[in-house]
């Protein structure tokens, strides 16, 4: 109701209101000024509603890791010892862990990723092309607990018989490869995560490569240039931007993902060097030893893990958005 | 090459999860599967019947919660929202979305069942609803911006009142969109294991109540997943079998009911 200026003039050469009040009876009829003012409010409120959650979220998990964080204070996040029975925590080992799994887990997943969406945007017969983006969006649908569950009793023992022998002697001199070989382990999870990760990364990098203008790809072609040429050139280096903001979406989702590596990573909060021993990260820490932790230190103690997870998830989606907007000017639907 | 390669080597995957779902699932659904509780650690057979009424429990809470936010939220950004503090909830909501679901479970837990001091369905269901709001929000926004102007402003024309023309116009035109945005919200949640470690809790027993603590399919599938018994293997992949049916049947279930009648959209 905010475009009838015309009629408000008409009133006031007539009758002249003379206030303002008067002014809003005469152009809103009494019926619906009420209700709409009550659907506003009810409207902001749900708005609002959002934003409150997430401070909310914030202010318990600050208020709530008070205790660990004027134990520890800055400690707390290069220690190693994590030990409940004599209070002394440090998340070194979660920290590793989740920086190592979700490393492994996006260098497994954006090639991939970025394969499937050029096979999607430029190269797939059409009428094949919904129904491949439907099976990638699918991955995204399946649960996490479904993941860990088919990781345990499927990829588990598949790569401690035949994946992990293979790459104990093709790659075991870098050292990256070595130990004894339970499946279980960081190898497991990234390639888990990489499998979840897809999803999110090849829908946006879709998203943007289709928002390259058609004529930069029959630039490139009409200047000679072969078809990858043309992908290369034409799409990829356009679309770059947005890209990596998917690649960095995709990363906030892997960091905070919890169910199936918990089920997988075989959770010793030990740093090793190499792949195939059993890790721990700061999700799967929070989820094995929440509801077990005794004492109010160790419960403070993974509330902050948990705080960590927040800000760094907050800090990689903040810039991940914004790089994805600056390309398809915020009309980007964005699924995690 | 490598983009055929890539596209083969993502479906692989999927095909797998799925055919294992139903090889391994299908031999252990049976009747007392569905509707008995489960047995003691050790003794076989029992079910999931009071983890599957526990995962509905849950999740009619998170839609109480949820939808009406969510959708309220989505009115507001395409309605209202085209300033500054549309942005900031904009993007607010976007953050909201990438909050991993384990830091929601703390945020919860130490919300709602440190003060009531019990794990409860409520609280789970609380949980599953944040998780909602964000994903329905910017559906609804999406499928309302679509709407076209003209259809307002006749509306507005014949004297209809904001709000009316709001929901009875443009919310109804765009309701096919904002159904479907709801419903992916529902299949996101409905699988979600992490924020209900610590707040639902799980439950061997049959529980209808909202404040006690509740089953629900995905945790079950867990803690039977990580056990040492065959037999709970086997019930952990029935239950996931089960989980996945019920994500599938109830948005084809939506699907249908909304393609006809007069939830019908435009």
């Amino acid at each position: 109701m905010t475009s009838m200026p015309p009629l408000v003039h008409v009133d006031q050469q007539r009758q002249a209101p003379s206030t303002v009040l008067e002014k809003i009876r005469h152009t809103y009829p009494a019926s619906s000024r009420i209700p709409d003012a009550v659907f506003g409010v009810i409207i902001l409120i749900s708005a609002i509603s959002v934003f409150a959650i997430v401070v909310l979220v914030a202010w318990e998990l600050i208020e709530k890791s008070q205790l660990s964080l004027h134990q520890f204070g800055i400690k707390f996040f290069y220690g190693h010892d994590w030990d409940p029975v004599n209070d002394s925590f440090g998340a070194m080992p979660f920290i590793y862990g989740t920086l190592v799994s979700s490393a492994l887990a996006l260098l497994l997943a954006v090639p991939l990723s970025i394969g499937v969406a050029v096979y999607i945007t430029e190269m797939c017969p059409q009428g094949l092309r919904a129904f491949i983006s439907f099976m990638v969006e699918l991955l995204a649908a399946i649960p996490s607990v479904i993941y860990g569950l088919w990781g345990i009793f499927v990829l588990a023992p598949l790569l401690r018989v035949y994946v992990q022998p293979f790459l104990a002697r093709t790659l075991g001199w870098t050292g990256f490869f070595g130990g004894p070989m339970y499946g279980l382990g960081m190898l497991a999870a990234g390639i888990i995560m990489a499998i979840m990760v897809v999803p999110v990364i090849a829908s946006i990098t879709r998203e943007v490569m289709t928002a390259v203008p058609q004529n930069q790809r029959e630039a490139v072609l009409a200047l000679g240039a072969t078809r990858w040429e043309m992908i290369r050139i034409g799409v990829l280096r356009n679309a770059r931007i947005g890209i990596v903001g998917g690649i960095i979406l995709g990363l906030g989702r892997a960091l905070g993902e919890t169910m199936a590596v918990t089920m997988v990573i075989g959770n010793r909060p030990e740093i090793s060097k190499s792949l195939f021993a059993p890790g721990y990260t700061m999700a799967s820490v929070i989820a094995n030893e929440f509801t077990e932790a005794t004492g109010d230190l160790y419960l403070s103690a993974l509330v902050e893990i948990g705080l960590a997870l927040f800000i760094v998830t907050l800090i990689v989606n903040a810039l991940a958005r914004l790089l994805v907007w600056s390309i398809t000017g915020g009309t980007a639907r964005v699924r995690a | 090459m490598f983009a055929i390669a890539a596209a083969v080597l993502v479906l692989v995957p999927l095909l797998a999860i799925f055919l294992y779902l139903l090889i391994k699932g299908i031999g252990s659904v049976n009747i007392a599967f569905l509707t008995q509780t489960p047995k003691p650690p050790g003794e076989t057979g029992g079910g999931m019947a009071n983890a599957i009424v526990g995962t509905g429990l849950i999740l009619a809470v998170s839609s109480v919660i949820g939808l009406p936010l969510g959708i309220g939220s989505g009115i507001y950004l395409a309605e209202y929202g085209r300033n500054r503090f549309g942005d900031l909830i904009r993007f607010t909501a976007d953050v909201l979305n990438g909050v991993p679901s384990i830091v929601i479970g703390i945020a919860v837990y130490s919300l709602i069942v440190v003060r009531q001091k019990h794990f409860s369905a409520f609280s789970g269901g609380v949980a599953l609803g944040i998780m909602m709001i964000p994903t329905v929000a910017r559906a609804t926004e999406e499928m309302l911006l679509m709407v076209p102007n003209v259809v307002r402003e006749a509306a507005l024309g014949l004297g209809i009142s904001k709000w009316r023309t709001t929901l009875s116009i443009s919310l109804r035109t765009a309701s096919a969109g904002v159904i479907t945005g709801c419903m992916l919200a529902f299949a996101r949640v409905a699988g979600e294991t992490a924020p209900l470690l610590f707040t639902a809790f799980g439950n061997q027993f049959w529980n209808l109540k909202l404040n006690q603590p509740t089953a629900a399919l995905s945790l079950q599938v867990f803690t039977y997943a990580i056990s040492p018994y065959d037999d709970w293997h086997k019930q952990a992949w029935a239950g996931a079998l089960v989980l996945i049916l019920l994500i599938v049947g109830a948005v084809a279930a939506v699907r249908i009911t909304t393609s006809r009648g007069m939830m019908k959209g435009a």
